[in-house]
């Protein structure tokens, strides 16, 4: 085994979250009645006509800006020729010559544990299919539209990966790529994230590289894994039997832990691709693309180094906040904000604010003061002003509140208090401190904010209006 | 009244006076269908019922004073066009139950004019055609002499106006299906630049290429249907905004004839051309010079190229437009298909015509790998050099003004035992689809009883002054009025 290597390259078919279809105005939700959410458009009708959603446009140029791509200024959509029932024209609106994104990288954790840099051969357009539902029990087959229409994104990959694990990290970088931009939601089981793997493998040292199969329609990280391994397996085997491995499609069973072949290249469709004459091509100018740069947030990368030097985060931190770019924009503006250990305000924000935006999806424009609010707040409780028990309640009212928040942190500090504890303590305080009770006693009455100081020193959290009130009655009683 | 011959603005007028109400120009026209069209067989269905709830509507709208010129006139559409409710085949067997659920936006605009649909016009199937013998539901006859074809593909419309069964009708010009037919039956077609009218609900042929257009009774006829279905539309991505949204406008020769120098292509008046053509031709030169236009020999060498290029481009996009009909969603299917495979064979062994066949193998042939090149790929350049050598023409001349065929309107069954030939009746009408440019087909003569068509070909978006020109002309000679004998009575 150990004479051989082996040669991966991955194509990612990325769902690119838009509301309507990308040649359609139809839906593009998951989950709805069979065939609910294909228009005219979608079902091929005669004489319906394909009208590009050009939000697919920007998204892709996302994509491809966040890889050290080129985006392509003219780029055209082909048709893709191949008859299948849940292809409702029999042919797929892709893109061959000039797609959106050509070239680009990114950077993965290879085998040996030292950075390597994937090469990404270009990034199309295109349309997804619908899906066949095939039932033994009626013995027929049910077609189901709704995908049929839904904007991907099919980004392929240099044949450059070496391993199964590699292919894993691969995919979770561009996973997390993607997700982070917001342009897939990234949801596996859903399918809107699932990929092709081609796979070969020759004796070490070796420049030509064997012959390919390909891995179809992989939908989880662990498949990818497993599938690919167990194609290796078999390559090297058939090989070390003396047989030829044959090009052809494979798929993975999940039960069964192997793959089985779907057709040989002899079956193979000649897709007869030509420009599509339905569709202009696209034009991007470049101050779109710049316009797009400058708006893109650093990806979780860049981000991650800055928080590490700046401010020592700890990975369980940054696992979380590298999640999204709106987390990053609020952490950032904490940290700049307050003036605790940077540690210990993100364990706060972790703790309290985040789950809260998270379940929101929320969005620093709904409430631009809520870094400011939050500060403030954990600062009050740092300094004992309130109980920590209160801070979820004052989240939630602080979340959407745009007002000054020390009337909420002043509600919040009276709340609960233990009076026979503030007594004690204020009885102790009286008799450790004979000095300053008498020169209070002689009419210097600013010497109580030294007591109100000891109590609330004492009892975190605790009211000061009422410990202030409680002490002048006190010393007045003495 | 005469009802029949009537231009468009006189039956407006007519409705406009209450002479006569929109319900009764409707039973006119469709008691002539009923009574004429099983000569020609140029309908493939006849909407009766809708046509009179339409002219109803119609004639409410007048009432109220609010309608407009075509408000309660009668039209028929070419069966590619998708109607809401109504059968819509294609000239196919493949969509003889095809009833579509929407309208095309052609067919939507004239509707919201208030005119008044009494059918659908027979077509070469999937508009494959030149003589309307592909048909599946039979060839249709020419009124001028019931032995002849009357062009194709839009054949239906051409012989339904010709013999007066309707006013106007729309037609669909991807090859010279609309300027063809128009020609040999003694019509006015316009084909408009690709792009000023939207292809949104007309079923495809040929995308890059294919365009609706009015076959009607004169220029002033057609501009008033394609004053309305001209525009950009946001459901077709091919129409053009720089499409004018202005109506046509017609002024007398006298405003412009003198500043306008028409090219004659030495290419179109070569030996193929039949020398009665030929002098047919001279004779309407003379027509248009006696009225101020100047006249200049130009070459267009790249014609002989455009026969090629159009039949792989057409199939080559035929092909790929065509796939959907495989008996899964719509349309034919055959009867207990064994398997997927047998499902797709069957359905479109027996869905589909030979002519059709013959085009999608060509087509598929024509995009396979290893032939891309040689075949597609060489197309579209020639499509190029076709295109430029209009537009340095352009440089010389304003308009051109060439035969739309080689030919009149040749026998039933003639020609289709050979393609090439068959084919070659487009030689004078293709390259101006390859360049995208606007042309309308005018009658200026008669052989042999057969009506003799040329066409003015224009620059891009150059409709308004095309359909001056050929109004300009009808101005000047009676051809357009002229009527097949067997028809001229009410």
């Amino acid at each position: 085994m150990n004479d051989w290597q082996t040669t991966i390259g991955l194509e990612i078919h990325v769902q690119l979250l838009t509301n309507s279809k990308i040649f359609s105005s139809s839906s593009t939700a998951y989950g709805s009645k069979p065939n609910r959410q294909a228009s005219y458009v979608d079902v091929g009708m005669p004489g319906t006509l394909p009208v590009l959603n050009k939000s697919v446009i920007k998204k892709a140029i996302e994509f491809g800006l966040a890889i050290n791509g080129s985006i392509s200024k003219k780029s055209i959509f082909a048709r893709k020729n191949y008859f299948y029932p849940d292809l409702p024209k029999n042919y797929q609106i892709s893109q061959l010559d000039l797609p959106i994104v050509e070239g680009g990288f990114i950077t993965i954790e290879g085998d040996k544990g030292i950075l390597k840099k994937i090469n990404i051969t270009r990034a199309h357009l295109e349309e997804d299919a619908g899906k066949s539902i095939h039932s033994e029990q009626n013995n027929c087959t049910y077609i189901d539209l709704n995908r049929a229409g839904t904007p991907l994104l099919e980004i392929v990959s240099e044949p450059e990966i070496s391993s199964a694990l590699e292919a894993v990290q691969y995919m979770k970088k561009i996973h997390s790529i993607v997700t982070f931009l917001q342009i897939c939601d990234g949801n596996m089981q859903e399918g809107s994230f699932r990929c092709d793997a081609n796979v070969s493998i020759n004796k070490k040292g070796d420049k030509q590289l064997g012959t390919r199969t390909e891995l179809k329609n992989i939908n989880s990280f662990k498949f990818v894994e497993k599938a690919i391994n167990y194609e290796i397996r078999r390559q090297i085997d058939i090989v070390e039997e003396g047989s030829k491995v044959i090009q052809e499609t494979r798929l993975y069973d999940e039960e069964k832990d192997i793959t089985k072949s779907m057709r040989s290249k002899e079956e193979a469709n000649d897709y007869r691709y030509f420009p599509d004459p339905d569709l202009l091509p696209i034009e991007i100018d470049s101050d779109y693309i710049t316009q797009i740069k400058s708006d893109l947030p650093d990806l979780p990368d860049v981000k991650e180094k800055y928080y590490r030097t700046e401010y020592n985060l700890t990975d369980e931190q940054l696992n979380i906040i590298l999640n999204k770019p709106s987390f990053i924009k609020i952490v950032d503006e904490i940290l700049d904000i307050s003036k605790i250990d940077p540690i210990k305000i993100i364990n706060y924000f972790i703790s309290s604010l985040y789950p809260k935006i998270n379940k929101d999806n929320f969005s620093l424009d709904e409430n631009p003061y809520l870094p400011k609010s939050f500060c403030e707040t954990i600062d009050a409780i740092e300094n004992g002003l309130i109980p920590k028990h209160s801070l979820k309640k004052i989240i939630d009212e602080i979340f959407l509140n745009k007002d000054s928040v020390s009337e909420i942190l002043q509600k919040y500090s009276s709340e609960e208090h233990d009076d026979d504890l503030i007594d004690q303590t204020i009885s102790d305080i009286i008799e450790n401190n004979k000095k300053q009770v008498d020169e209070y006693k002689s009419g210097k009455t600013k010497i109580l904010g030294f007591f109100v100081g000891q109590v609330l020193k004492n009892i975190k959290g605790v009211n000061p209006s009422i410990v202030k009130d409680k002490i002048i009655k006190a010393l007045n009683s003495v | 009244m005469e009802i029949y011959k009537k231009s468009i603005s006189e039956l407006s007028n007519l409705l406009d006076k209450k002479s006569i109400s929109s319900v009764e120009m409707t039973k006119y026209f469709i008691n002539r269908i009923n009574s004429y069209d099983s000569k020609l067989n140029s309908f493939i269905t006849i909407d009766e019922e809708s046509a009179e709830k339409e002219a109803k509507e119609a004639d409410e709208i007048i009432s109220k004073k609010k309608h407009s010129l075509l408000t309660g006139i009668p039209i028929a559409h070419k069966d590619l066009f998708s109607t809401k409710g109504t059968l819509t085949t294609c000239g196919s067997k493949m969509l003889e139950n095809y009833i579509p659920p929407f309208n095309a936006t052609v067919v939507e605009k004239l509707k919201k004019k208030g005119m008044v649909s009494l059918g659908k016009t027979n077509m070469d199937e999937f508009a494959m055609g030149s003589s309307n013998e592909s048909s599946f539901f039979g060839h249709v006859k020419n009124p001028w002499n019931l032995e002849k074809v009357p062009g194709g593909s839009s054949g239906g419309s051409a012989a339904a106006v010709a013999a007066r069964l309707v006013p106007i009708a729309t037609g669909s010009d991807t090859g010279g299906s609309i300027r063809q037919p128009a020609s040999f039956c003694g019509l006015t077609g316009l084909k408009p630049t690709y792009g000023s009218v939207s292809r949104y609900g007309m079923i495809a042929y040929a995308s890059s290429l294919d365009q609706g257009g009015p076959i009607g009774k004169s220029a002033k006829d057609c501009a008033k249907i394609y004053d309305v279905i001209k525009g950009f539309d946001k459901n077709d991505p091919t129409s053009n905004k720089k499409t004018s949204l202005k109506s046509i406008d017609f002024k007398s020769h006298k405003e412009y004839a003198k500043n306008i120098t028409i090219g004659l292509p030495k290419e179109y008046f070569s030996e193929e051309l039949d020398e009665n053509i030929l002098s047919k031709a001279q004779d309407s030169i003379k027509v248009f010079k006696k009225m101020g236009f100047k006249f200049k020999d130009i070459s267009l060498s790249s014609n002989n190229l455009s026969i090629p290029a159009y039949y792989i481009i057409a199939s080559a996009e035929a092909s790929s437009n065509l796939s959907r009909y495989d008996g899964v969603k719509f349309g034919y299917r055959c009867k207990n298909p064994k398997n997927l495979e047998d499902l797709y064979m069957r359905t479109r062994k027996e869905g589909f015509g030979k002519e059709v066949k013959k085009r999608i193998m060509i087509g598929a042939y024509a995009l396979s790998s290893g032939y891309y090149d040689e075949y597609y790929i060489r197309a579209l350049k020639i499509r190029r050099i076709i295109r430029d050598s209009f537009m340095s023409a352009f440089n010389e001349v304003d308009y051109i003004f060439a035969p739309t065929s080689p030919s009149t309107a040749f026998n039933i069954g003639e020609k289709t035992s050979n393609a090439v030939e068959m084919y070659l009746s487009d030689i004078y009408t293709t390259s101006i689809n390859l360049a995208g440019l606007p042309a309308a087909s005018i009658p200026v003569g008669m052989i042999n009883d057969l009506p003799v068509g040329m066409q003015i070909i224009g620059n891009y978006f150059s409709e308004n002054t095309i359909l001056n020109i050929a109004n300009s002309f009808q101005e000047e000679t009676d051809w357009h009025k002229k009527i097949p004998g067997e028809f001229d009575n009410e």
